[in-house]
């Protein structure tokens, strides 16, 4: 697999600053056996754990994914891409693919506006910021499970949801939240967006602070509104970090599964199901690894193609490292 | 496109030291009613499913029956002090501080030790390592979770704390490596030559110096990686069938369709799994909002 995205992920070379081959001459002669063994007790450990925990199960993963393999036990005969064939015809997946694709362009849709104009908000000096600030972000740093459990009581029918709907005069457009067939993919992304829509506003926050405020001076100095100033100077400058959050936004909508589990299973009828459900209902769940293993191969090739093209043809433009240092 | 015409042009327009200029420095904007109700939905929207968590923890069933939205009449206590005299809350609770301590520490240990060979080391294959932990940026554990299970019960991890610790870890540093090197990289190589000239090893140098000086970083990274494995949800629940292993998140879910009939109870379980995230996200969120400064900035 190429590593197409060596230059992005790297750290500048040209780097002029304290790089680590530092002049050898001024240094105590060290033997070579010494230097060595210090590097692999350095490396080993880490590698050893990636490597076992990480690349090795995916690697496994594929030539399982060849092979006939009910339950426990040895692999069954060798199939070729028989699995991964049945995989990518099976409507079901097929449905589950459309809707973590749904779920990716509803949260670009909704939470990078929504996250972007708080951001905006709150990066000026209004009263309480500071505490709005917390607020908005609290619901991403709860787990996962936890909020799931909360929505799925909310969403009763004649729970929280409805009362409140009822109360303010909305009660003809209650509806069965979880149960109806065209709404629940819909439910699930107001879910996800209640959870996740603080995390684009902080990383936009963070974006905004690190935009020096002379340039916004200089502009209001030369006649522009607040509105122009933003328009052109702070959102393009804001480009980066959009491009990081649209990333690991598409990342992470490739994957749902916590919320989507524990409030629907992923029904009815498969109307929420997502990939990661899929993987766990028709591998885990049914003991059928083999055709499992080559699910889970299908995710990660889909996460990781997107990766390397956006890598290619959206990050490239930024400063070089700018991955490698956003995320978290 | 703010070229010199329109400097011109805007010049002579400006209304004077009016109060225009005085918010362009200063950030502040007249504060709309817009603004308020902007900040009031959202406070809205974020703590209202929130409160009737935790408020709702209060009532009996038949109360929550007759009416979801109402108050509490009369408070009722016993929801969560049943649950907090009950091992069905602690000992996951414990569960999960355990996992997430091992995957925590495995994570800053191993993360800060790798981190200091591909920062301050030369050596041929070095920046091809470094991607292929950086590569591990691109793997979504919730994708690898089958396969992983399959590792682990190759290895006989299953139902044990371990195998969830180990891929936690596993799957937390890339980004702990890709955080801490650039950090490490920067730390003047003086500082690095002046310990040699006390007699310090580059191990003694890399204990004494540059860890204590990494810290900010580390604080981050261990952040990050407590908090991805207090949330974790799929790789404990594949890892896990006896009960008394679950994990927080596992047995707040387990809880709800075990009892589903007992809303109150779900209510006040679910209200005190969160309390240990806020708490620590409201103590922590200086730091947190800082990190991601400073990581953005670059």
């Amino acid at each position: 697999m190429a590593v197409a995205g060596d230059k992005d992920l790297d750290i500048p070379r040209a780097e002029p600053g304290p790089a680590p081959p530092v002049p050898r001459a001024r240094r105590r002669p060290r033997p070579r056996l010494r230097r060595r063994t210090e590097l692999v007790v350095l490396l080993a450990p880490a590698l050893l754990l990636f490597v076992g925990f990480v690349l090795l199960p995916i690697v496994l993963a594929a030539w399982d994914g060849m092979h006939k393999w009910t339950g426990f036990g040895s692999l069954g005969p060798f199939a070729g891409l028989h699995n991964y064939r049945l995989v990518l015809s099976d409507p079901v997946f097929r449905q589950s693919f459309v809707h973590n694709v749904i779920i990716v362009i509803a949260s670009i849709l909704i939470q990078l506006p929504l996250g972007l104009g708080m951001a905006l908000l709150l990066n000026r000096r209004i009263r309480g910021r500071a505490f709005l600030r917390t607020l908005a972000f609290a619901p991403f740093v709860l787990p996962y499970a936890t909020t799931a459990v909360m929505w799925l009581l909310l969403l009763q029918p004649g729970g929280f949801v409805d009362q409140v709907m009822k109360l303010v005069g909305l009660g003809g457009l209650v509806q069965l939240w979880l149960a109806n067939l065209h709404l629940v993919i819909y439910t699930m992304i107001v879910v996800l967006t209640w959870q996740f829509f603080g995390f684009a506003m902080i990383l936009m926050l963070a974006g905004l602070q690190g935009i020096p405020g002379e340039l916004r001076e200089a502009a209001a100095l030369d006649g522009a509104s607040g509105w122009q100033a933003t328009r052109r100077i702070t959102l393009p400058l804001l480009g980066p970090t959009i491009r990081i959050w649209l990333f690991l936004s598409v990342v992470g909508s490739l994957q749902v599964f916590d919320q989507v589990w524990i409030m629907t299973g992923g029904g009815p009828a498969n109307a929420s199901s997502t990939m990661v459900t899929y993987l766990v209902q028709h591998g885990f769940q049914s003991y059928e690894f083999g055709y499992g293993s080559a699910v889970a191969v299908i995710i990660f090739l889909i996460c990781f193609i997107f990766a390397l093209l956006y890598q290619r043809f959206v990050l490239r433009r930024d400063t070089r490292g700018a991955l490698t240092r956003a995320v978290g | 496109m703010t070229d010199v015409s329109t400097i011109l042009q805007a010049a002579p327009a400006r209304p004077g030291p009016g109060p225009q200029p005085r918010r362009g420095r200063l950030g502040i904007s007249p504060l709309t009613p817009v603004t308020y109700l902007a900040a009031l939905l959202l406070v809205g929207v974020t703590v209202v499913p929130l409160l009737f968590v935790f408020v709702d923890g209060f009532k009996t069933n038949a109360q929550i029956n007759s009416s979801a939205t109402a108050l509490p009449h009369p408070w009722d206590t016993r929801n969560y002090t049943q649950m907090l005299t009950s091992a069905a809350f602690w000992q996951p609770l414990e569960n999960s501080a355990v996992i997430a301590a091992i995957a925590t520490v495995l994570v800053v240990v191993l993360g800060a030790m790798a981190a200091f060979a591909l920062s301050r080391y030369a050596f041929p294959g070095r920046e091809g390592l470094f991607l292929l932990f950086a590569v591990g940026l691109l793997f979504p554990i919730n994708a690898a979770a089958l396969p992983l299970y399959l590792m682990l019960d190759k290895l006989g991890l299953l139902d044990n704390p371990l195998g969830v610790a180990l891929p936690e870890a596993a799957f937390g540093l890339p980004i702990t490596i890709v955080i801490l090197r650039p950090f490490m990289r920067e730390i003047p190589g003086e500082l690095e030559d002046a310990a040699v000239v006390d007699g310090a090893t580059r191990i003694g140098f890399f204990l004494r110096i540059l860890l204590p000086l990494s810290r900010p970083a580390l604080v981050t990274v261990a952040v990050l990686a407590f908090v991805q494995s207090w949330n974790q949800y799929l790789i404990p629940l594949l890892v896990f069938t006896s009960q008394q292993r679950f994990t927080l998140p596992l047995a707040v879910a387990n809880f709800q369709t075990q009892y589903a009939q007992n809303t109150a109870s779900i209510l006040a379980f679910t209200a005190l799994s969160m309390l240990p995230a806020l708490g620590c996200f409201i103590f922590a969120q200086r730091h947190l909002v800082g990190g991601f400064t400073g990581a953005v900035k670059g």
